[in-house]
């Protein structure tokens, strides 16, 4: 029997797992690939660990920097490694693992952090209109097979959606020697950083087309055409507006959604607004003992803060494990309100000690300046200042055990001005 | 000519106007000047690729330049890496080119790799 299994050896499983450690316990970390590292391994690009690490690196020089932090700590690692289901049974996770060595196989443990990280949104969650050719799929999945397998999806490319990964993909294929005719983007506004705008577009004359979405898809077997057009305040394409790009290939970027989908025997409360658990300031599910963290948890878009939450995840799984006596957990709301699209932890267990905990959560409006407050009930507890407010940039808060002033559930908003 | 960039220096990413007299505009501080200037006379970007490598487990092995190298050198350099194949094992920090182009910036291994 294991005290802790960590699933998933991304940045948030490694993260989990250095803080879980403890010598007294028995501690597994489960990946279904055959290195650790997750989503990293690919993401070649600049930009990672300015928060954590207080210097640029790349992605895989994040991923090295939280395998090497582990490396002298003693636990064990199945490689290779894929977990197909978790259940509970009085008390104990039974977790059904299958890889080559040993096939199908049940291990037990008192605990689980599930760090499993995304998966990308495809044709089907965004229903594209005309054929279904081949030549048509996510960018980080085109990520993957140039930057790690070598092969270059196509040569003459369009790209939907404005976010990152997008952006990113763009420069990356058009120094590989394909040819990136434009990127388009169904909202008035990117959602990418302007870094990536400027370094990954405007420095190859990539022409970006906001308010803009996909029209018709043409090819029988292989893709040949793709129609775009502008659209109106409510979405709707305008006649007229078409404009029609000859490629063989079309990479989608247009959402992150949390990759929880072979824990449903699990039936742990899953938010709406994040598709992932819901969860308390331990990063505990609703099943107790059952802890989430990462991209699994909510998408981010900052790694550091992935290692930031996941060592705090694993920190209170430990505990959890330590601890002797059966614990009841009383629970108050934190929901978001009037501005805000979600706020994490969507609960705050008041049985807990806690000096301060940390609420992430999104804006749903760009704004230079704002505030966000805190109400408990109808007292204000908590404001902040914010500049720079975006919806695709996550945004923080600290609570204070402090200010909280009876048991009212708690409500996050946004004011845009100053 | 006029020239219209966008600041990346901070989050407010002023839209700024330079001349041929390098007179900048619409910048709302200093650092917008001298980032203009920069990105005319001399501007330079960070470049990550990756290099064809024998590992059994992948194909590729990523690649950086340890500091910026001249914007107008990017494909250069990409072509100067499809020569480059290395043979496990590498470890992060090996360097792959030296001083590419006389720049005196090196290309490295930014991930290592187990034979
Ligand atoms: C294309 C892209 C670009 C990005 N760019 C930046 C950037 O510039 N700067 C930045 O700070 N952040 C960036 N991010 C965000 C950041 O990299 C991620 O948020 C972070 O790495 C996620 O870590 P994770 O451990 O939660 O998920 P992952 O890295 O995805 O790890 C999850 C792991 O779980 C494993 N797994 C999944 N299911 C199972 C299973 N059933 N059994 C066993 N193992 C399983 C997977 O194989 C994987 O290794 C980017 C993300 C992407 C996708
Ligand atoms: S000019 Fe100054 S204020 Fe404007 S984006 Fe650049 S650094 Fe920021």
């Amino acid at each position: 029997m294991y005290d802790v299994v960590v699933i998933g050896g991304g940045a948030a499983g490694l993260a989990a797992i250095h803080s879980a450690y403890d010598p007294t316990l028995k501690l597994l970390l489960i990946e279904r690939e055959k290195t650790l590292g997750g989503i990293l391994k690919q993401c070649i690009h600049n930009g990672f660990g300015l928060h954590h690490y207080k210097e640029e690196l790349t992605g895989p020089e994040y991923a090295e920097r939280g395998i090497l932090s582990v490396k002298d700590l003693s636990f064990e690692t199945m490689l290779d490694t894929t977990v197909a289901d978790v259940e509970k049974k009085s008390d104990i996770f039974h977790i059904t693992i299958m890889n080559t060595e040993l096939g199908e196989a049940v291990i037990q443990a008192k605990t689980v952090i599930l760090s499993t990280g995304c998966y990308e949104r495809t044709r089907g969650a965004i229903q594209l209109p005309g054929t279904r050719p081949k030549g048509i799929m996510p960018a980080g999945s085109a990520q993957r097979y140039l930057n790690i397998d070598g092969y270059l999806v196509g040569k003459k490319v369009f790209i939907l959606g404005s976010g990152d990964i997008g952006l990113i993909m763009a420069r990356r294929m058009r120094l590989e020697g394909a040819e990136v005719l434009g990127v388009a983007e169904i909202m008035p506004y990117s959602n990418g950083l302007t870094r990536n705008i400027v370094q990954c577009l405007h420095d190859f004359d990539i022409p970006l087309y906001l308010s803009h979405t996909i029209t018709d898809i043409k090819g029988i077997e292989t893709l040949e055409a793709i129609t775009i057009s502008e659209v109106d305040t409510h979405f709707q394409p305008i006649a007229g507006t078409e404009k029609t790009f000859e490629v063989d290939t079309l990479l989608l970027s247009v959402g992150l959604i949390p990759d929880i989908k072979m824990f449903d025997s699990l039936k742990f409360d899953v938010s709406s607004l994040t598709n992932g658990a819901i969860v308390d300031q331990r990063y505990q599910t609703s099943i107790p003992g059952l802890f989430a963290c990462g991209n699994a948890l909510h998408v981010h878009d900052l790694v550091d803060f992935v290692t930031e939450e996941s060592e705090k995840a694993g920190r209170f799984a430990k505990d959890y494990v330590l601890k002797t006596k059966a614990e009841k957990r009383q629970l108050i709301t934190i929901d978001p309100g009037d501005k805000v699209r979600y706020v994490l932890p969507q609960y705050l267990d008041i049985t807990q000690n806690f000096d301060e905990t940390v609420l992430s959560l999104r804006a749903t409006e760009s704004a230079l300046r704002g505030t966000f407050n805190i109400h408990q009930g109808e007292t204000l507890i908590h404001s902040k200042k914010a500049r720079f407010v975006a919806p695709a940039e996550m945004e923080r808060l600290v609570l204070k055990r402090s200010d909280l002033v009876s048991e009212a559930p708690l409500k996050v908003s946004f004011e845009v001005g100053t | 000519m006029k020239k219209e960039m966008i600041c990346i220096v901070c989050p407010v990413g002023c839209h700024l106007e330079i001349d041929e007299n390098l007179k900048v505009q619409n910048n709302k501080c200093k650092r917008g000047e001298v980032y203009a200037k920069k990105e005319i006379l001399n501007p330079t970007r960070m470049l990550t690729s990756t290099v064809r490598i024998n590992s059994k487990h992948q194909a590729r092995v990523s690649v950086k330049t340890t500091d910026a190298i001249p914007k107008q050198s990017m494909f250069k350099i990409m072509e100067m890496l499809d020569d480059v194949a290395l043979e496990v094992p590498v470890n992060l920090g090996d360097v792959v080119i030296k001083n590419v182009l006389d720049t005196g910036i090196d290309i490295v291994v930014t991930m290592s790799l187990k034979a």
